[in-house]
């Protein structure tokens, strides 16, 4: 009788042979040594910096609302509004950009020019599209408003485009062998199974949308982002925390709503 | 009438799916289309409503030649064929009523289908097929909402509701238990008699295609080697159409469960009569 060994490891997946792993470990061990002895820590300056983070953190924890709150609500209204108008105009313009991009049922040259816009919307960071449109439209919401638009283009775009190319193709064909026009097949077999997760992946957007525009606020595209850089460049940190508070107060709130939203839909 | 002549399809990886297939398909009779995977039976039907474009021969339906057709006329004659597929292909997210009135794609323009205000003969004609099969009561559920053989009936009567001149059906019964693979070969049986309509059913059981089809068609790696009667089909033309089995143990197989059914459905008369 034959007897099976009762031990089995599992093969290691990239390098076989033992003595390179070995070296390879080595390498990795060694420069990170090397790399984490090169970095200069100027303790005076961390000293500083821990004593102007614990004046930031008291302010934080007594968040002063009243002093600034006109300047306040102003950018919240701001923000909210920039947020609202660029996620309803990013999608609007993703959609017909989504669908040329999924190459199961757009021609190559549609998906061609569709990808390239959503690569190039996607490549470019929002700080850096907002420091640029604030240099051409000037500082304020119009140039957030564009910067987020452009943001949401890429993102919707690409997410659509790819979940359309995962669509069950059953259901196209057989709706394909109906007789049914391209514009039908899009809107009978393809929209059914994407809708759910576009509504989703939209309200998510949304939420993005307002954190980034506390950030490219501070860039000058307007917002509550704009109060809050005015805040800290006058040491008014109470106000700075009130704005903070309220920002992840608004992100969680439309965080549980959106994942409500998700799940009510299926 | 649909007229196949000739055809090939050789995809472009050089695989020979189809090589010189020729027959012809009168009114009302349902053929059923047998042979082993890969010898070409979905992509026959396929050949023939052009959702696989055909390398050479010509398919003529009621005298129209369908190969060769412009994007705007092949939507036309696709409309005249209904097509059934395996595991049904419905629109899972769509109401019943609404697949069911996907067979009337090809006639409605876009924005009534897009505003689903469909005209009142094709809502007519779908209420009174949702009702031959047996779906009254589930209109508006969604389709992903029910069993197996209910959604095989919703795909029936998408493609009725084309009003076709022709059926295709793909393996309508390869994900249902047999009995209700039984009762979907009956229904698409009858409703072919019931309109003459031709249909070619491509078919994984050769015992459900000798009961419920006029005439079997056996193709083998791309060709036909068998067109004729059900019952000429004896265990040297399957063999040839399959290699070697044991035909008879699957028959036999196949007999006894014939047999258990009609005792479960003798059983459950007997409970009914018996309350």
């Amino acid at each position: 009788m034959t007897t099976y060994p009762t031990r089995w490891r599992r093969p290691p997946l990239l390098i076989r042979a033992r003595p390179w792993r070995v070296v390879f470990w080595l390498v990795v061990l060694t420069y990170l040594v090397i790399g984490i002895g090169s970095v200069e820590i100027n303790w005076t300056r961390v000293a500083v910096g821990l004593e102007r983070g614990a004046r930031f953190v008291s302010g934080f924890l007594q968040p002063d609302f009243s002093t600034r709150w006109r300047d306040i609500s102003a950018g919240l209204i701001e923000s909210l509004t920039m947020t609202l108008t660029s996620t309803v105009a990013g999608v609007l313009i993703s959609i017909p950009i989504g669908i040329g991009a999924a190459r199961n049922i757009s021609p190559l040259w549609a998906y061609g020019i569709c990808r390239s816009i959503i690569a190039v919307s996607r490549s470019l960071q929002e700080i850096i599209v907002a420091i640029l449109l604030v240099a051409f439209f000037g500082f304020g919401a119009f140039a957030g408003f564009l910067t987020l638009t452009f943001a949401t283009i890429g993102f919707i775009g690409k997410l659509l485009a790819d979940d359309i190319e995962e669509c069950d193709p059953k259901q196209i064909e057989a709706v394909r062998a109906t007789g049914a026009s391209w514009w039908q097949v899009v809107h009978y077999a393809v929209q059914p199974q994407v809708m759910p997760r576009m509504i989703g992946l939209s309200v998510y957007r949304l939420d993005i949308n307002f954190r980034e525009s506390a950030v490219i606020g501070i860039v000058g595209a307007g917002g509550i982002g704009g109060t809050l850089e005015t805040a800290l460049s006058r040491y008014e940190y109470s106000s700075a925390g009130a704005i903070l508070l309220i920002i992840i107060a608004i992100v969680m709130a439309s965080e549980y709503a959106s994942s409500q939203m998700r799940g009510w839909l299926k | 009438m649909l007229d196949v002549s000739g055809l090939t399809k050789t995809y472009r990886t050089g695989d020979k799916a189809l090589a010189d297939v020729s027959f012809s398909l009168p009114e009302g009779q349902v053929v059923g289309l047998i042979g082993p995977s890969g010898a070409g039976k979905s992509t026959l039907i396929r050949c023939i409503n052009r959702l696989v474009e055909p390398t050479s021969g010509s398919v003529r339906l009621n005298g129209q030649e369908l190969t060769g057709l412009g994007a705007r006329d092949l939507r036309r004659a696709r409309r005249r064929i209904g097509m059934i597929f395996q595991e049904y292909a419905l629109v899972e997210r769509l109401t019943v009523m609404e697949n069911v009135l996907s067979g009337r794609l090809g006639y409605v323009a876009f924005w009534r289908s897009f505003t689903r205000r469909f005209p009142g003969a094709d809502i007519a004609r779908a209420y009174r097929l949702l009702d031959r099969v047996g779906l009254s009561d589930h209109v508006d559920k969604r389709a992903d909402a029910l069993s197996g053989g209910q959604r095989q009936r919703v795909g029936i009567a998408r493609a009725l509701e084309q009003e076709p001149e022709l059926l295709l059906v793909d393996e309508p019964t390869a994900s249902l238990d047999p009995r209700t693979s039984r009762q979907i070969m009956r229904l698409l049986t009858e409703v072919c008699r019931e309109s003459r309509l031709p249909a070619i059913v491509n078919i994984h059981d050769v015992v459900l295609a000798q009961q419920f089809t006029d005439r079997i068609i056996g193709l083998r790696a791309g060709r036909m080697v068998f067109d004729g009667r059900p019952d000429q089909l004896t265990k040297s033309v399957l063999t040839e159409i399959y290699g070697e089995e044991d035909w008879n143990a699957m028959r036999r197989g196949a007999a006894e469960q014939a047999q258990a059914e009609a005792d479960e459905a003798a059983q459950a008369r007997a409970l009914v009569t018996s309350l």
